[in-house]
């Protein structure tokens, strides 16, 4: 686990156009507050497209080779296993951010892992795609104030979560205590999600602490 | 490895799982999930209290793992299918 810095990463990823964000935006990193019934953030248009570029990506990849697509595909609309709702998949997906998000229910047991795997990945997926649809239904197109019931609160916590978990994966994070900034080069094209990824802790925890002491 | 003595209502189910040996559901560290978030779903999930649910998260922190509940097997794959669902790495496991 980590802990979170409490502070605002120093800056934001460049925008589509390429350009960095100037000062006054980086005192403005998204940061939730409690508000009555909830929690509200004010989400400038390149944070809230940073945001919902990465919860699409993950409903896409969760989405992608789900059983009902599967289905559809095959031409398997009698399936049993569709028609309860059982996942087809049995062993831990190959995409290591996929097996992240969707991991073994057992640590040593192939054959038990399998059977949790058929009983629960289906809803697990379907889970977190409803998740990230409520994120998107709630950023405004162009940004700004974005405010939570606390069930969504919940839905934005587990859809923050998993685009953290995603880019821990693909960043290769396995130590809590390392310097990312350090890591990878200045010319390494992920050295910007890098920022992404602390800011999202940054936004991640403001959220949880505005659950926690509730206005 | 030590882990914090866990309250859990024995099920109601009769013979067979009263005889057999309760199950767990471990919780796995990673350098990812929040400290505070992982306390947050420990008390929303199971209801703990907060200081309970934080020693648990620092047994899950400082020990690489921890049992955050026990009972029936069928209750641990709920809590595992739970637990997943917030991004934790949970895993059930027979107590021994």
């Amino acid at each position: 686990m980590t802990w979170d810095s409490g502070l605002p990463p120093d800056g934001l990823p460049p925008d589509d156009e390429g350009q960095d964000l100037d000062e006054d935006d980086q005192e403005l990193a998204a940061s939730f507050r409690p508000v009555p019934g909830g929690a509200a953030a004010f989400f400038e248009r390149a944070q809230a497209d940073v945001v919902r570029s990465l919860v699409s990506q993950i409903a896409e990849l969760v989405s992608a080779d789900s059983t009902a697509a599967e289905a559809a595909e095959a031409d398997a609309a009698d399936s049993l296993e569709t028609q309860l709702g059982l996942s087809t998949h049995s062993s831990v997906p190959e995409d290591p951010v996929l097996a992240r998000l969707l991991p073994d229910g057992y640590a040593d047991d192939p054959e038990a892992s399998a059977e949790f795997r058929r009983y629960t990945e289906e809803s697990l997926r379907s889970a977190k795609v409803a998740s990230a649809e409520v994120v998107l239904a709630s950023l405004p197109p162009t940004g700004g104030e974005v405010r939570l019931s606390e069930p969504e609160c919940q839905q934005w916590l587990r859809a923050l979560n998993d685009v953290r978990l995603a880019l821990s994966v693909r960043l290769g994070i396995t130590d809590e205590d390392e310097d990312l900034t350090e890591r990878l080069s200045v010319g390494d094209p992920r050295s910007a999600y890098i920022w992404v990824y602390q800011w999202l802790a940054y936004l991640q925890d403001s959220l949880i602490e505005a659950l926690a002491d509730p206005s | 490895m030590g882990v914090a003595p866990i309250e859990v209502e024995q099920p109601a189910t009769g013979q067979s799982a009263a005889l057999d040996a309760p199950w767990v559901t471990l919780v796995w560290n990673d350098p990812v999930n929040l400290m505070n978030y992982v306390t947050y779903v420990f008390q929303r999930v199971f209801g703990y209290p907060k200081a309970k649910a934080e020693k648990l998260m620092l047994d899950v922190h400082h020990k690489g793992k921890a049992v955050v509940s026990s009972g029936t097997r069928e209750a641990m794959e709920r809590d595992a299918e739970t637990l997943h669902g917030y991004g934790l790495w949970a895993t059930v496991s027979h107590d021994s």
